[in-house]
């Protein structure tokens, strides 16, 4: 168990380390950081003098150790564009974008799931084939139609919920949160279904598979032919079997609904740091894209790394493995 | 003597397919007394396992049962659905199934499925049922059993999870055994070791047992009477010693002749040539015709109706031109 | 269509096993394409808007290009069936006065090249990496799978987006729709790379082991080449499913990267472009801005995503 958790953690080190060189190269070299600190008219001297300061002329190592030394102290720079501390900038819209991920992965868990299970049970059912089909359109829709598509009829025609932005906020802390406030869970309801209508189809759909497998399995057969209820064979015994893939996919979805939440905060004009990102892509702010990039693979790795300690969780052959038991 | 536990007459599984429904268990009947275990042989295809599923009411759709009917001590169980077929599984009739490493379920520890099992029939308490779990566990041979309890299936090597699908099967006192295959999947060494634990368990709890297997050697060891399947029919049923010794129908000749003997007065084991029809194929009259050593016209026009010789009944024309022997 | 041949195989187990290439190559392929109405419709939907996008120069009643013939007195005109429509622009104009139709029927060609470009370079470089890390091995191998298994911890919008980003800054000069345009073909290929790579490594590892390799190598011959003419036979059909899938991900990521502002410039025509702008017309009414070019896109990717599926299953019936 500690040995598994240790080479994780070494595996996570090097994806982190090689986030890190690509962030360095941009950081460094796609960007010269001179050029946009001083003024058009700044004379060579004062250029010279900046490189200098800034240790652009120590080895390429060094500055690498300096940038990853930097940045794990949250140290990323000052933004191009804002003139503030790109760590300021990431904070100020961290909690907004993670509470609109969180609610989009649990509307995609809480409808996909159950979707998925019911399909799998009642596999030639005419809802089970609507649901289907539903699906693959779901699949097909770009995020960015959907938002536009919700919008449409939910704002614009409806009038029922606001088109853009989070609504009032509560300060708690540092933590601006969007979900005390009425206003605030109303917006949030939109750009949530649209970030995790795509999750929520690819669920389905897994968990449709997955149950379709287990349901053929002899320990199933055997939990029937032991008289458990349907109740218990469907959920108790069939789904949590289900577990361990959908577990899997759910993890890796994680890491594309903070990717995808770029395109819906653009849609929804959602103040986080998917906005901030594009708007550093426009704007060739290199210090807040390498800073994002870095943020994003930490918190990839970090759910990864959940992810693998919820298979031991769930499946105790994972946790004996690992520990030698057995027979 | 009471009426027999199981009962079954006329028994008819049928699938229907886009080619014609395929008839996977022919008009076959038998009865099992209670203690008495009756061994049902065959080749893979014979319609064994399918007679058992369709006893305990598992049968997968679209298969059904198209005739006949299930009597468990006098009541009817085949036209029962849902609810109450579900409380006779497990409750009164338990199985065993042929592969004990795919029977339980990975996730979950022995104890938590015999546990669940014994409550969703008896009323017990959990701390009830986890002290009867244990008795179980040392009964059926695990030591430790109080420690066990708490392992999950990886950790028992196949010949324990066997004798832990065994309590399962017996942890609510069922009335009837189904064991399908129950030890093919085993090391020989162990084979005999769990046929004489669910000989042993069932005879002290009066349990009738219906033994699936294609091993006629376990039969001949375990079985107290011995049905043989071909094509989805009975070919010849009757006591373990008398269709061991003295064989009528000439399949269950050839089985016996492809039993190896210590005695070695036989030099070479006989085989029966060819295979058995495939379901979509089978032969007008008698099933067994085109490898019949012994095969004559009537039996390529019409199929044999079972009749008594000696103790036992035959399914085959050569037994009816025989003198009958003892009255149905 | 009859479609009895499948319980058929089923049942007869006689048959001996087909190899995957002759089962591919059968003429159930055929039967299977046109069993489904569905897929059907689809191939006739992609067809249609290949046929219509690449003929838009003859087609389109006006071109959007071209800026002497745009006026902005014609900007936000609504489709022809209004009270107000024009003539002129069958399904109305967009905030610059271009006729949407002409400007839909040049971005729909855009759409299909890039995806088609891009996913051309990510099945060359999948392929060839593939090649080279199962052929090779050692540290070739693990350097090749390690930076895929980096890459693929990241969702390729992502890649597609960064790599975007660095790429226009790089050609910040040059910020023409032709630079823009192969940027787009670079950065969305190399995000969708992997799968090819993955997978033609793993039948080249299978294929480095047999005899003719072996034989192949004692006789002097260049084991490379010949391993390349084995090789490819057994990947082509996985590397058709994923390159058709990924077909309608590379029209999307474009779509969105445009929608996003990062991808073709505003003069350029896009899908995405075009749907990013109505977007802001959407809250005062003005529909058809958004709606022609998104249903055009949804119909596109919906096509192309539902042969792919089809393409799945009718080359590998045990996927199913």
């Amino acid at each position: 168990m500690l040995a598994f958790a240790i080479r994780r953690l070494i595996e996570a080190a090097f994806v982190m380390l090689t986030v890190a060189l690509l962030s360095f190269v941009l950081f460094r070299f796609v960007g010269d950081p001179i050029n946009q600190i001083v003024s058009q008219d700044a004379s060579l001297e004062e250029r010279i003098r900046l490189r200098e300061d800034l240790g652009l002329n120590d080895p390429i190592p060094v500055q690498f150790g300096r940038f990853v030394w930097k940045a794990m102290n949250l140290d990323f720079g000052v933004s191009y564009q804002v003139k503030q501390p790109v760590i300021t900038i990431l904070m100020d819209r961290f909690p907004a974008t993670l509470e609109l991920a969180f609610a989009a992965a649990l509307f995609a868990i809480a409808i996909g799931i159950p979707m998925g299970v019911y399909t799998g049970i009642h596999r030639h059912s005419m809802l089970s084939k609507w649901f289907l089909s539903i699906s693959l359109i779901g699949i097909s829709l770009p995020t960015f139609l959907i938002g536009i598509l919700l919008i449409y009829v939910f704002a614009v025609k409806l009038g029922w919920l606001p088109s853009y932005g989070r609504g009032e906020t509560v300060k708690i802390g540092f933590w601006k949160t969007g979900l005390l406030t009425w206003s605030g869970l109303k917006a949030l309801i939109l750009p949530a279904i649209t970030l995790g209508l795509f999750q929520m189809t690819l669920i389905t759909r897994l968990v449709r598979s997955e149950m379709l497998e287990v349901l053929r399995t002899d320990y199933i057969k055997f939990a029937r032919a032991r008289g458990l209820s349907n109740r218990a064979v469907y959920f108790g015994h069939a789904l949590k079997n289900t577990l361990v893939p959908v577990v899997t996919i759910i993890g890796l979805q994680v890491g594309a609904i903070i990717a995808f939440a770029i395109i819906t905060e653009t849609v929804f004009q959602w103040p986080g740091m998917g906005l901030l990102f594009i708007k550093s892509v426009q704007t060739a702010d290199i210090p807040v894209m390498s800073a994002y990039l870095l943020l994003v693979a930490f918190m990839f790795v970090v759910i990864n790394f959940i992810v693998d300690l919820l298979y031991v969780a769930i499946d105790p052959r994972i946790r004996l493995a690992g520990s030698g038991a057995g027979h | 003597m009471t009426g027999p536990v199981l009962s079954v007459r006329n028994l008819r599984v049928e699938f229907p397919t886009r080619h014609g429904t395929l008839r996977a268990v022919d008009d076959i009947s038998f009865d099992i007394a209670a203690g008495e275990v009756l061994g049902v042989v065959g080749e893979s295809g014979a319609g064994k396992s399918m007679t058992g599923t369709a006893v305990i009411g598992l049968l997968e759709p679209p298969g059904r049962i198209a005739g006949g009917e299930v009597r468990l001590k006098g009541q009817r169980i085949d036209n029962l659905a849902g609810e109450a077929l579900r409380r006779i599984r497990g409750r009164r009739i338990g199985m065993v199934f042929q592969d004990p490493l795919t029977s339980l379920n990975p996730l979950y520890r022995v104890g938590e499925q015999i546990i669940e099992t014994m409550r969703t029939h008896l009323p017990m308490s959990e701390a009830q049922a986890r002290r009867r779990a244990i008795e179980l566990l040392s009964e059926v041979g695990i030591q430790g059993a109080s420690d066990r309890l708490d392992s999950y299936p990886h950790q028992f090597s196949g010949g324990m999870r066997q004798r832990v699908v065994l309590a399962l099967a017996l942890c609510a006192e069922p009335e009837l055994i189904v064991a399908d295959e129950p030890t093919t999947a085993l090391d020989v060494s162990i084979q005999a070791q769990i046929i004489q634990l669910i000989k042993r368990l069932c005879r002290e709890r009066g349990t009738a047992v219906m033994l699936i297997t294609h091993d006629m050697g376990v039969i001949a060891e375990t079985a107290d009477r011995v049905a043989v399947m071909y094509a989805g029919r009975i070919a010849e049923i009757g006591q373990v010693a008398d269709v061991v010794q003295r064989p009528s129908h000439p399949y269950t000749k050839g089985l016996m002749g492809s039993i190896p003997t210590l005695e070695g007065s036989e030099t070479r084991l006989v085989q029966i040539p060819g295979s058995m029809p495939r379901l979509t194929a089978i032969p007008q009259g008698c099933a067994f015709n085109p490898r019949c050593p012994q095969a004559f016209a009537r039996c390529f026009l019409e199929q044999p109706a079972a009749v008594f010789v000696g103790r036992s009944e035959v399914a085959c024309w050569l037994a009816s031109a025989t003198p009958v022997q003892g009255t149905p | 269509m009859n479609d009895s041949s499948a319980p058929k195989d089923v049942l007869d187990r006689s048959k001996p096993p087909r190899s995957r290439l002759a089962r591919s190559l059968d003429s159930d392929i055929a039967a299977s394409f046109l069993r489904s109405r569905v897929v059907v419709a689809a191939g006739i939907a992609a067809a249609l808007m290949v046929l219509a996008a690449f003929g838009a120069p003859l087609l389109a009643p006006s071109n959007p290009y071209d800026l002497n013939s745009v006026n902005l007195l014609d900007a936000n005109t609504p489709p022809v069936w209004h009270k107000d429509g024009d003539r002129r622009f069958l399904l109305g104009s967009d905030n610059q006065g271009r006729d949407i139709l002409s400007t839909m029927l040049y971005g729909t060609r855009s759409s299909i090249l890039i995806g088609l470009l891009a996913v051309a370079f990510a099945l060359t470089l999948g392929v060839s990496l593939g090649l080279i890390a199962g052929y090779v091995g050692g540290r070739v191998d693990s350097v090749i799978m390690r930076v895929a298994d980096v890459q693929l911890t990241f969702p390729a919008i992502l890649t597609a987006l960064l790599v975007d980003g660095v790429a226009s800054v790089m050609f910040k000069n040059q910020s023409g729709g032709t630079t823009k345009f192969w940027i787009l073909v670079f950065s969305i290929g190399l995000s969708y790379w992997v799968q090819y790579a993955r997978t033609v490594r793993g039948v080249t590892l299978v294929e480095r082991n047999k005899e003719y390799v072996q034989a192949a190598r004692l006789i002097g011959m260049n084991q490379f080449s010949i391993m390349f003419r084995h090789v490819l036979p057994n990947v082509l059909s996985p590397v058709l499913v994923i390159a058709t899938i990924n077909l309608a991900l590379a029209i999307i990521t474009e779509a969105t990267l445009s929608f996003l502002g990062v991808g073709l410039p505003p003069t350029t025509p896009s899908l995405g472009t075009m749907i990013g702008t109505g977007n802001e017309f959407l809250l005062s009414g003005d529909y058809w801005m958004v709606l022609f070019p998104g249903l055009t896109l949804a119909i596109l990717v919906l096509s192309v995503n539902l042969l792919g599926d089809w393409l799945r299953d009718a080359l590998n019936p045990k996927l199913r």
